[in-house]
């Protein structure tokens, strides 16, 4: 039987990507584990494997095809002995090759069945109910009705069924804990929860804001919707706040130019390693992060999750877009391991090679702009972080030392926080304890 | 130097061990299953599947005997109980190839062998020292062999074997077991079941069918014991009109073997004894787990009563040993292990999975007429102490039924009165065991009896009697 090849889900969030190339043709032959194709998905561009050996008998989907969904039949491969004349594609990723992704929500009719008046004399039904946004809860009939009858607000409960449905045992679980009860009827308006958010202008709305043939539009690729979508929810679902400290960077280029000078050359004369600012501005992050691990969290809406180590993501600019791909336990790290890491995922991250276990997750982030000139700027916190530093420019400034006027480099630095889990003087402590790294750089090294 | 270090080892490729090994696979785990024997273990090859093949050769057969009854005309009926047994095996075999397919196309290694955890983390797999069932089907290509190897999670899912009382050893001659139940050498003219539990009264319905005397004897009073009284009831009555004998709340003390064949002494209630001979017996008391010789033991392994102990999880005592299916206890059903292998598997790799819950497993009896169930039987539901309300529906109020020629049935629904909740559903009848699953759908969505009463049946189909069952639970039956 001629084996199905299909569209893979690459990390458990993607729903579609491009297929950017084939890097093989129709009659070629493959063995497990060669790469056939190369896939773009929303961050990243993925290699595919053959997962079994055969010819390539036909190319369904071809190369440079936007948009195809996870699962979509993209070419047939045949076993020994079959001709391409044993293909239907008609029917589909029947072999699919990758589980589907999980994120994936039931399509939810536009009006709940509508249980109608004569349902009354029945029994007494249950609506399907919705949150004051207007959403739908959903909920199993059988809690619904056991909701009822032990007058219990769904709106106030949490689903443990597949995609948050409320199920028997959340009920269960709410009456044993004595949760849930639902409000008299009177005071549920004022109850009502955050208000819905905002959508924006339409396309059209912003479109007739300007002459016609004023304008070229590019299709939005992957990446520019991730970050859309993610920073709107940021912004949208997280209080941010901010704090901003001066940090006095001379003692830490002295000791940069000092390491740097002292690594080791291989036979071709190429340094171990050569160290930057933003590495060493990682590093005292982390450290930071450890020595005030009541900041090294990610909020949920049950619980607090504190780290026990310090990923730093490190915001990386790349033609269209950008991607935060993480340092991994840098408190842990020499400076110039981080450094020589760094190098690595920043190459990658501009070919959009990196794999979504690189740039997924982390603690906090760094966003650098100091390059740029910049002197101060506010990041926006990326969500499972709870914290952001926003880096800018080292230039040489007067401060005033001991009463006397002197020149010092010095580099602004801002902390955005979420502060539903790190408070203003926990923000704060953070910073500080940073300024202390960075003015103090060789506690790095020990 | 081969690779032998795995994420997953699972040992035994029946049901429950090769979709534990797939889902292991699709997870991203390097995965191997041991086999001693044949791939898709005793389900595939000696259980659910080839018996299945020879009660459809009985259900044609029986057919052809009532052609009359549809207009059609059928003369000089006959069987070759050979070319019945042959294609049984070729089911099988075809199912068997289908597995060795299914690892290779996951590249889930098949370790050919018997499989022993020697030390935690380590299982080594040795020549099996089991002789095998004949015919047997063939090893999957490219298997590894003997030697060790290493696994951080090790699943057990050996299965179980016929359950042997002591005296009344079967022979594999004169007492079967369903090993050779299932490839009679000729029919034979007169049979003793022992155990009218699933097993039992497939063949009984069988070879009765294929033209037996069968009596089938049974220890509790009612047949298929776990089934609900009234439905199991109905069934003995409808396998009584075909001759099939039942001595009920007995139990054979003794046997004799003669020329004439086994000669069982029947002790009833009422201590009682006859004598019972027929030209076989089968002996279907039963099946134990396969715990033996897997090292469970030597790591401290909890068993009790002949399976490993393991939580809603597969997860025993031990970290890093699993088990699953039939070996880790009842209800021992093929479909029961796949799900517990799936969960299990599925919790080592973190994924948000709930505990196997076994109060919505469905069971399912291939005899005529066919019985099919899941959840609390009638007297299962007061003893929990549920105010309940029954629904039933008899098979001579649906046109398909009669269309068919299948007057004769009853689906049952039982409901939780305060709550609405379905606590079980009983049915026998032609074809049930494809009907029951509509219930269990909805047993695992939590319906109601309202949302079952708004779902849209389709006309004509036996399956108008599952919403007629549950309007009658409530009073509203309309076609009877």
């Amino acid at each position: 039987m001629p084996i199905n090849i299909t569209m893979p889900a690459l990390s458990p969030t993607m729903e579609e990507g491009n297929l950017a190339k084939w890097l093989v043709k129709e009659g070629d032959k493959v063995s497990a584990g060669d790469v056939i194709a190369e896939i773009e998905t929303d961050k990243a561009t993925m290699e595919v494997e053959a997962v079994d050996e055969g010819t390539v008998g036909k190319i369904v989907v071809p190369g440079g095809t936007a948009g195809v969904k996870v699962n979509e039949l993209i070419a047939v491969l045949l076993e020994e002995g079959e001709d391409a004349g044993e293909i239907d594609t008609s029917g589909g990723g029947s072999a699919a090759a990758a589980a589907p992704s999980a994120e994936k929500v039931p399509a939810v009719p536009e009006s709940a069945p509508a249980i109608e008046v004569g349902a009354k004399a029945v029994s007494d039904s249950v609506p399907a109910p919705k949150t004051s946004a207007g959403d739908r809860i959903f909920s199993s009939p059988l809690a619904r009705r056991l909701a009822q009858l032990n007058g219990l607000d769904l709106k106030a409960l949490s689903g443990s069924g597949p995609h948050g449905r409320i199920v028997k045992r959340d009920i269960e679980a709410a009456l044993a804990a004595g949760t849930g009860k639902a409000a008299p009827a009177k005071a549920e308006a004022p109850k009502a929860a955050a208000p819905p958010l905002a959508a924006g202008q339409s396309a059209e709305q912003v479109l007739k804001l300007f002459e016609e043939g004023s304008y070229d539009l590019v299709p939005h690729d992957g990446m520019r919707k991730t970050i859309a979508k993610r920073l709107t929810e940021s912004k949208q679902t997280i209080p941010h706040f901010y704090v901003t400290l001066d940090c006095e960077l001379d003692a830490l280029l002295a000791l940069r130019a000092q390491l740097n000078d002292a690594a080791s050359k291989d036979k071709d004369g190429k340094p171990a390693y050569k160290l930057s600012v933003n590495d060493m501005i990682i590093k005292a992050l982390a450290l930071s992060l450890r020595d005030v691990p009541d900041a090294n969290v990610s909020w949920t809406d049950t619980d607090m999750v504190m780290h026990k180590h310090a990923d730093v993501g490190v915001a990386v600019s790349i033609p269209g877009g950008l991607i935060t791909p993480i340092i991994r336990r840098a408190e842990e790290k020499p400076i110039s391991v981080i450094s020589n890491e760094m190098k690595d995922l920043g190459k990658r991250a501009k070919e959009r090679k990196l794999k979504p276990d690189e740039y997924q997750g982390g603690t906090t982030a760094v966003s650098n702009m100091g390059m740029m000139g910049v002197k101060n700027f506010a990041a926006v916190v990326n969500p499972p972080h709870a914290t952001i530093l926003a880096i800018g420019a080292g230039e040489q400034r007067a401060v005033v030392k001991d009463g006397e006027l002197a020149v010092a480099t010095v580099m602004s630095v801002t902390l955005s926080t979420d502060h539903r889990c790190v408070d203003g003087a926990l923000g704060a402590a953070v910073l500080g304890a940073f300024r202390g790294y960075i003015e103090n750089p060789m506690r790095m090294l020990v | 130097m081969a690779d032998t270090n795995y994420d997953v080892i699972i040992i035994g490729s029946g049901p429950g061990g090769y979709v534990a090994a797939i889902r292991s696979a699709q997870l991203g785990f390097k995965t191997a299953i041991v086999e001693r024997e044949h791939m898709g273990g005793i389900c595939l090859n000696w259980g659910c599947i080839p018996t299945k093949a020879l009660l459809r050769s009985a259900e044609i057969y029986h057919f052809m005997q009532h052609a009359k009854d549809y207009g059609l005309s059928a003369e000089k009926i006959s069987f070759d109980p050979a070319a019945v047994v042959k294609r049984s095996r070729g089911v099988s075999g075809q199912l068997n190839g289908g597995i060795g397919y299914l690892m290779k196309k996951n590249k889930v290694d098949v370790l050919w062998g018997e499989g022993r955890i020697s030390k935690a983390g380590e299982v080594t797999v040795s020549k099996t020292s089991k002789k095998a069932m004949e015919p047997q089907h063939p090893a999957p290509k490219g298997t590894k062999g003997e030697g060790i190897y290493k696994a951080k999670h090790i699943i057990v899912a050996t299965g179980a074997r016929p359950r042997v009382i002591p005296g009344i050893e079967p022979d594999g001659k004169d007492i079967w077991t369903y090993f050779e139940a299932m490839v009679p050498p000729a029919m034979p003219k007169s049979l003793i079941v022992m155990g009218s539990g699933a097993i039992g009264i497939e063949f009984a319905s069988f070879y009765r069918t294929m033209g037996a005397e069968v009596t089938v004897i049974e220890m509790m009073a009612n047949i298929m014991p776990v089934e609900d009284p009234e439905i199991s009831g109905m069934a003995k009555k409808m396998m009584e009109k075909q001759g099939i004998k039942f001595l009920l709340e007995a139990k054979v003390s003794a046997v004799k073997k003669g020329s004439g064949g086994v000669t069982a002494t029947v002790e009833t209630k009422d201590g009682k004894k006859q004598d019972l001979t027929a030209e076989k017996m089968i002996s279907a008391v039963g099946v134990v787990g396969n715990i033996e010789k897997l090292g469970l033991e030597e790591l401290g392994v909890k068993t009790d009563r002949g399976c490993v102990v393991i939580d809603g999880f597969g997860r025993t005592n031990v970290p890093g040993v699993y088990a699953i299916g039939d070996v880790a206890g009842p209800p021992m059903l093929a479909h029961k292990a796949e799900h517990e292998g799936v969960v299990c598997i599925e919790k080592i790799a973190g994924k948000d999975v709930h505990a196997t819950d076994k109060s919505m497993i469905p069971g399912c009896t291939y005899c005529n007429p066919q019985v099919a169930s899941v959840g609390l039987t009638e007297p299962k539901a007061k003893e929990a102490g549920y105010d309940i309300k029954v629904g039933r529906f008899p098979f001579i109020g649906n046109g398909k039924a009669i269309a068919l020629g299948e007057p004769e049935g009853l689906i049952k629904t039982i409901f939780d009165a305060k709550t609405g909740q379905l606590l079980g559903a009983h049915m026998v009848g032609a074809e049930v065991t494809e009907l029951i699953q509509g219930y269990v759908v909805a047993m695992n969505l939590e319906t109601t009896e309202e949302d079952l009463m708004h779902t849209v049946f389709p006309h004509p189909t036996l399956s108008e009697m599952m919403k007629e069952s549950v309007l009658d639970a409530y009073g509203r039956v309309l076609n009877m």
